[in-house]
């Protein structure tokens, strides 16, 4: 007996089962709650695609979540659990913050863009760098330091915004508004191509920063050097460090990417949408971002689509709570965890199955899936 | 001096020391057991809510517990299942359960009771009230047994009380019960286990039912016996402070009891130090203290106090040799 799939269906039938069942178990929540799952469903699916400003909506929700799964995945190569995504995203926002609250007068927009980029990974990274170096040096656990970091991260934060950042005789705990030349310019042109204005979607140009983070993200990982040694390091420590790939070096240096990442992902609401830093800017964006990695398989071009998919949920999901008002947005964190849940912790349960299914049925088709593959 | 050790903020720190206290020993019996277990904070949410809608619905304190401990135990079933038959990776599982718990109970909520979430108002019995030890009133005037009795010890729930008999009775099944030796081998080596003709499956998911009772006390106290009723976000991080205390404490029964106590002191410290001015500080930075809990718990793990070891065998899934 075969005890593997074929890769198709190692690759795309299992994730779409895994999926589909977390949608069903999502559909009788929504069938507890006492709505139609169907309706909810077309609802979703209308809010979010259905005219301009819903896709570009969807379009800027998806940008958070290809920086905080890329975060993730690249830590997920190296066999690190970055649960700290979101941690690094809050402390990323006063790079940006630097950058645009001290040169948005003096500056325009392409000088101050390319430097808030800079500032966000290296705070973003920094915030990283202890729990990565914990990890690597002393072994303490970086799920655990990554989860203290974020509580510490979201104090810093509180702290920078009351005592430090807001202007004086300010009551609302926020910087203030950053000047035009402090703001990424939105993509109003390209939905104009369209015959659709953006209708007050902020999408911006960090959408595409975040398709070339993506594409970087894979050029990194499966063609250079330091992508080898850190997939190496992931699947086989002990194997690693035979090959002389130093263990510490490589974990580091991943996290700092990871890090970074994360960090990149403040860009997109702090000077692509609101012009400042408010609290809880981030919405639980980094944790969209570990089922972003889950549901993308890691792969770069998994996680757009899967970006794109929570992109939609969180749009459309916006519009659902208008039309039923049993259903909050509360319902898109049930089924983020129920993606996690299926996608992540359970990826295997349907493997064992599958596998008897493919082997009894397969026997005769073998050289038929030998080309499929 | 009155505004550090004063008898409200001891007493206070009693109280919230008790979900900590709770959580983190529900931690203890799984991780003691080899099952990482991220998802107390979900697992706690899950019984507080539950406890609320429970407690309003049949009028009583102890029916809103025990719905509160069947949740939290039903999410522990679902986190072993997940860890221990389907061999997934336990942290995702406890992720996910956060966030499942999380979403689901404010949308019951919401339809239930049409309050965005919340559950209503409890009173009376609906409710764990405090309990007057015997003799605290007349012991009131001693000098420090009076202090320390009818002042901070007397006066909680009889879920504190139960909470802190859990400690010594832990430290008994742990270190004195063949179910303690066996939960503590699981963790460190469960191939032994398993070769001495014990299940390792049937070990661990005993373990995860301790677990998800007392995970499900300490969300019960949460909303009948700190508060009234279920709010939205109520464990507000709890439950990873929890597990900040279970590894501060190194995985042992008695610290962890310490290590609530100071969580729990920090966090009443934060909150009786709100928008005050001391000398020589200036305004206390309640923030920087809230915060203090996950300092001291990284630089515990940076191995800077002793070194935190966790259980050996904690976060593999068990495959039995063929």
């Amino acid at each position: 007996m075969k005890n593997e799939l074929p890769k198709w269906a190692d690759y795309i039938l299992l994730p779409v089962i895994n999926l589909t069942v977390a949608f069903i178990v999502a559909g009788m929540v929504v069938l507890m709650v006492g709505e139609n799952p169907l309706e909810a469903a077309y609802i979703l699916v209308r809010g979010a695609f259905g005219y301009g400003g819903g896709i570009a909506y969807t379009m800027y929700y998806a940008t958070n979540f290809i920086f905080t799964g890329l975060s993730v995945a690249v830590a997920f190569h190296c066999g690190l659990f970055n649960i700290g995504s979101e941690g690094q995203a809050i402390i990323g926002a006063l790079g940006v913050a630097l950058a645009a609250l001290t040169l948005d007068h003096l500056m325009p927009w392409w000088v101050i863009f390319p430097l808030a980029i800079v500032g966000s990974a290296l705070f973003g990274a920094a915030w990283a760098l202890i729990p990565a170096w914990l990890q690597a040096k002393r072994g303490s656990h970086i799920v655990i330091t990554t989860i203290m970091f974020n509580f510490i991260a979201s104090s810093v934060m509180v702290y920078a915004l009351v005592e430090v950042l807001k202007p004086a005789g300010s009551m609302a705990p926020q910087t203030r508004t950053f000047e035009q030349a402090g703001q990424i310019p939105k993509l109003d042109w390209l939905f104009e191509v369209f015959g659709s204005g953006l209708q007050g979607a902020p999408l911006n140009l960090s959408f595409f920063l975040a398709l070339i983070m993506a594409f970087l993200v894979w050029v990194l990982i499966w063609r250079t050097r330091f992508g080898y040694e850190l997939r190496t390091t992931g699947t086989n420590p002990t194997a690693a460090v035979y090959a002389g790939i130093p263990p510490v070096r490589t974990i580091v240096i991943t996290m700092l990417i990871s890090g970074g990442l994360a960090g990149m992902m403040a860009l997109n609401p702090v000077m692509g949408d609101q012009a400042r830093i408010e609290l809880d800017f981030t919405a639980g964006a980094g944790f969209v971002g570990i089922a972003v990695a889950l549901m993308g398989r890691s792969h770069p071009l998994g996680i757009i689509f899967a970006a794109i998919l929570f992109g939609m949920l969180y749009q459309g999901g916006a519009e659902l709570s208008f039309d039923m008002p049993n259903i909050s947005r509360d319902m898109i964190i049930a089924i983020q965890g129920l993606v996690i849940l299926f996608a992540g912790a359970l990826e295997h349960m349907f493997r064992p199955s599958l596998i008897r299914l493919f082997s009894r049925f397969g026997r005769s088709s073998d050289a038929s899936l030998a080309e499929a593959a | 001096m009155e505004l550090i050790f004063g008898l409200d903020v001891l007493n206070s720190t009693i109280r919230l020391s008790t979900p900590l206290l709770l959580a983190a020993l529900a931690g203890l019996y799984s991780e003691r057991a080899g099952i990482v277990d991220i998802g107390l904070e979900g697992k706690m949410l899950g019984a507080a809510f539950a406890a609320g809608a429970a407690a309003f619905t049949f009028n009583s304190a102890w029916a809103g517990l025990f719905a509160g401990v069947a949740v939290s135990i039903m999410l522990s079933m679902l986190h072993g299942f997940a860890s221990i038959t389907a061999r997934g990776n336990q942290i995702v599982s406890g992720v996910a359960i956060n966030f499942v718990v999380a979403g689901v109970a404010i949308l019951l909520g919401q339809k239930w009771f049409g309050l965005g979430g919340r559950t209503p108002q409890l009173h009376g019995v609906e409710r764990f009230r405090e309990i007057t030890m015997p003799g605290s009133e007349a012991l009131r005037d001693v000098p420090v047994i009076g202090w320390l009795y009818s002042g901070i010890l007397s006066g909680h729930a009889v879920l504190v009380y139960m909470a802190f008999l859990a400690v010594p009775v832990t430290w008994w099944i742990l270190y004195r019960t063949r179910f303690g030796l066996r939960l503590r081998a699981l963790g460190e080596n469960p191939a032994a286990v398993d070769t001495a003709g014990i299940s390792v499956t049937w070990g661990r998911y005993r373990a995860l039912v301790v677990c998800g009772l007392l995970c499900g006390m300490a969300g019960a106290y949460l909303a009948l016996g700190l508060s009234a009723g279920f709010v939205k976000d109520m464990t507000a991080g709890k439950g990873f402070i929890a597990l900040a205390a279970l590894i501060f404490a190194k995985w042992k029964p008695v610290n962890v009891m310490f290590a609530a106590l100071l969580f729990g002191y920090l966090e009443a410290l934060g909150i009786r130090m709100q928008g005050k001015v001391l000398p020589l500080i200036g305004e206390v930075p309640v923030t920087m203290i809230q915060a203090l809990p996950y300092v001291l718990t990284v630089v515990l793990l940076a191995g800077f106090i002793g070194k935190a070891i966790p259980p050996k065998a904690s976060g593999i899934p068990y495959v039995k040799e063929r």
